[in-house]
């Protein structure tokens, strides 16, 4: 897969994030977190990974899910996979 | 309504935002150890797609003793029609796993009889059906293949519980199984299960597998509201043999040895034990008719067979008529019937022009219609009786009545000719799970579309203030078996209540509406009730029982029908009780 910005992960991020959460326009930044945003609830950060995951086709550990606080980690979590 | 791709959790997710207040309204309790939200989404979800609208109680998580053995709990007042009890693989392996060697063999006894304590508890108050999953396959290795050799092992005890399982559903009445373990033989565990988030959340099931639990849970719950598939219909070039008949000749069809003939002698065996359980199989082929029947009556290899067939049409009008030609020779609802054919011409035509109807889009190597076929689970069903067993046969005695009626001036000689013979009884042990289908699945002739589940049935049965009757019919060309039933309750006032009042539209035109009115004044002047009333509760199905009370004299008096018993003879009927 050839290397993406870290802006374009994070595009990409906030368009899958309109899906699952299904709010859309969503504004997001490095900094936001499930506290910023009502339906990021335990169970759509389920999804949200797992969307995540079959869209760059990656898969993270139990860890990373876990310990996430904001977008910015789980951009830097896909970009140390490309 | 029948979709060939399986839709996607968010998509179901998306459902829950519309409104289903419009779909007749299930209501469901789920009982559960691990975290069930997005199995309920899902379920309600996937209600919507099936025109249902889900109520469902979910209990708090790991609360199923609770819910279960306090007699004042959720459950109990919600009342629901439905109760899915899931026990999680991973809970049952750990409890599995504590245990010390001396108390695993006897692993399995121990946790069924917890099982049917739930069941017992559960039943004693409620007239709901259990769902329960069964287990998917431990792949804990600690025996190896040895595992088979001990009983000592999850894999034996494991195996053990699902065998018993089964045991206890043949035993016990409204006790389902949804059968995870298959699931997972066909889904791999992989897929049923993603490890890293079932740590983290309790969640056992992944995302994508999530529509699949809710695609199996409603096929039953549908199954048991009525909503079943009775009709296969079947195209004949390259879907049940290979190669074209009137081109390459009988003796060149790919079945049996010759080719990949194999796939399709498979898909017809599978074709023809569906038959053998009660589906109807019915040809629908552009070809020939002399030239199709042939390959039936002469191809040695051949599975199925002529007289497999209920309906067999071959020739050269659009497939779109012909399916309707065997709708009205049926008379079911095109919602039930399934079509197979290679052909995406044929397929497409169907599904636009017949709506209702499952057109599977099959697979373009015949190698593959058998597995992807029975990957759409197409024929669930909620019992299993004698009529199932003999329902071609009936259909071609039909027939055989059919062609005899043509030889008569009029409609009452022919009547009279039959010689219909009708035994009348009280609901008892041995007709009940037939007295619970008809109310199940009669949509047409049901005055009032009253869903009984076996143990309500029984529990009517024994309860003085319903008086019940089953009523089975014969002629000189076979036996129709159990086709009408009515449940009638005693109300004060001397009032007869028809609570229930079902006909099969086999017997139509028979005058069997009449000698089943005959019973009910006979059971009114009996107990000495000077008012039978009737009901009609319109659906969109049962249209053909609208002036059904008033073709029989009732009088109408506010939503209700009401005829006075006294005073009134049977008229005359060509039907005798035995």
């Amino acid at each position: 897969m050839p290397e993406m910005e870290r802006t374009e992960v994070l595009k990409t991020i906030k368009l899958i994030m309109e899906d699952v959460f299904d709010v859309s326009p969503l504004v997001i930044n490095e900094l936001t977190s499930a506290a910023d945003i009502e339906e990021w609830d335990s169970l759509n950060h389920v999804q949200l990974v797992v969307t995540i995951e079959k869209h760059f086709k990656i898969k993270f550990t139990a860890k990373e899910i876990r310990t996430w606080v904001n977008v910015g980690e789980m951009c830097s979590s896909i970009l140390n996979r490309q | 309504m029948f979709t060939n791709e399986l839709i996607d959790y968010n998509s179901l997710k998306k459902n829950l935002k519309k409104d289903p207040t419009s779909f007749p309204v299930i209501r469901l309790a789920i009982l559960s150890d691990s975290a069930t939200q997005m199995v309920v989404t899902a379920l309600k979800g996937y209600g919507y797609e099936e025109k249902l609208n889900l109520e469902i109680f979910e209990a708090d998580f790991d609360q199923v003793d609770r819910q279960v053995y306090d007699s004042s709990s959720e459950l109990y007042r919600f009342d629901p029609q439905f109760i899915i009890i899931f026990f999680c693989i991973n809970n049952l392996s750990r409890r599995f796993g504590n245990l010390s060697f001396n108390d695993k063999s006897a692993f399995a006894a121990d946790y069924l009889s917890e099982i049917e304590k739930i069941y017992s508890a559960i039943t004693s108050k409620l007239t709901g059906k259990l769902i329960f999953l069964n287990f998917p396959e431990s792949l804990d290795a600690v025996f190896g293949h040895f595992g088979n050799k001990t009983d000592l092992s999850l894999t034996y005890q494991l195996r053990k519980i699902n065998l018993g399982l089964m045991d206890l559903s043949q035993r016990l009445t409204n006790f389902f199984i949804l059968d995870l373990n298959a699931l997972q033989a066909r889904f791999g565990s992989q897929f049923i299960t993603d490890y890293r988030i079932s740590v983290n959340t309790d969640l056992f099931f992944s995302i994508d597998c999530l529509p699949v639990i809710a695609k199996n849970t409603l096929d039953i719950i549908q199954a048991n509201i009525g909503r079943v598939n009775k009709c296969l219909i079947l195209d004949l070039d390259n879907t049940l043999w290979g190669g074209i008949i009137a081109e390459d000749g009988i003796e060149n069809l790919q079945i049996g040895e010759l080719g990949i003939g194999k796939a399709f002698s498979d898909f017809q065996r599978w074709a023809k034990q569906l038959k053998q359980r009660g589906i109807i199989l019915a040809v629908c082929s552009k070809n020939d008719e002399v030239i199709a029947a042939e390959a039936f009556e002469k191809h040695p290899e051949m599975v199925l067979r002529m007289e497999d067939f209920t309906v067999f049409v071959a020739n050269w009008n659009n497939k779109v008529d012909n399916i309707l030609y065997i709708q009205s020779v049926l008379q079911i609802g095109f919602d039930s019937m399934v079509f197979i054919d290679d052909s995406p011409f044929e397929r497409n035509m169907v599904r636009n022009y017949i709506k209702g109807i499952a057109v599977p889009e099959m697979p373009e190597d015949p190698a593959e219609y058998l597995n992807y076929l029975t990957s759409l689970n197409l024929f669930e069903t909620s019992a299993f009786t004698t009529e199932d067993e003999n329902r071609t046969k009936t259909y071609q005695e039909e027939f055989k009545r059919t062609g005899i009626r043509n030889q008569f001036a009029n409609e009452v000689d022919f009547l009279k000719n039959l010689h219909m013979v009708s035994r009348v009884e009280a609901f008892k042990p041995f007709n009940i799970p037939r007295v619970s289908q008809l109310t199940q699945r009669s949509n047409q002739f049901n005055l009032r579309t009253v869903r009984y589940s076996e143990a309500e049935i029984q529990k009517i049965a024994g309860d003085p203030g319903f008086i019940t009757r089953a009523f089975s019919l014969g002629d000189d060309y076979g036996d129709y078996g159990l086709i009408g039933i009515i449940i009638l309750q005693v109300k004060p006032g001397q009032v007869l209540f028809v609570d229930t009042w079902i006909m099969s539209c086999r017997v139509l035109k028979r005058g069997m509406e009449s000698f089943m009115l005959d019973q009910i004044i006979g059971i009114a002047k009996e107990t000495g009730a000077t008012c039978i009333q009737g009901e009609y509760i319109p659906t969109n199905k049962n249209g053909i029982v609208k002036t059904h009370f008033s073709d029989l004299g009732f009088k109408q008096e506010g939503n209700y029908w009401i005829l006075n018993p006294s005073g009134i003879t049977s008229g005359e009927s060509y039907i005798h009780a035995e």
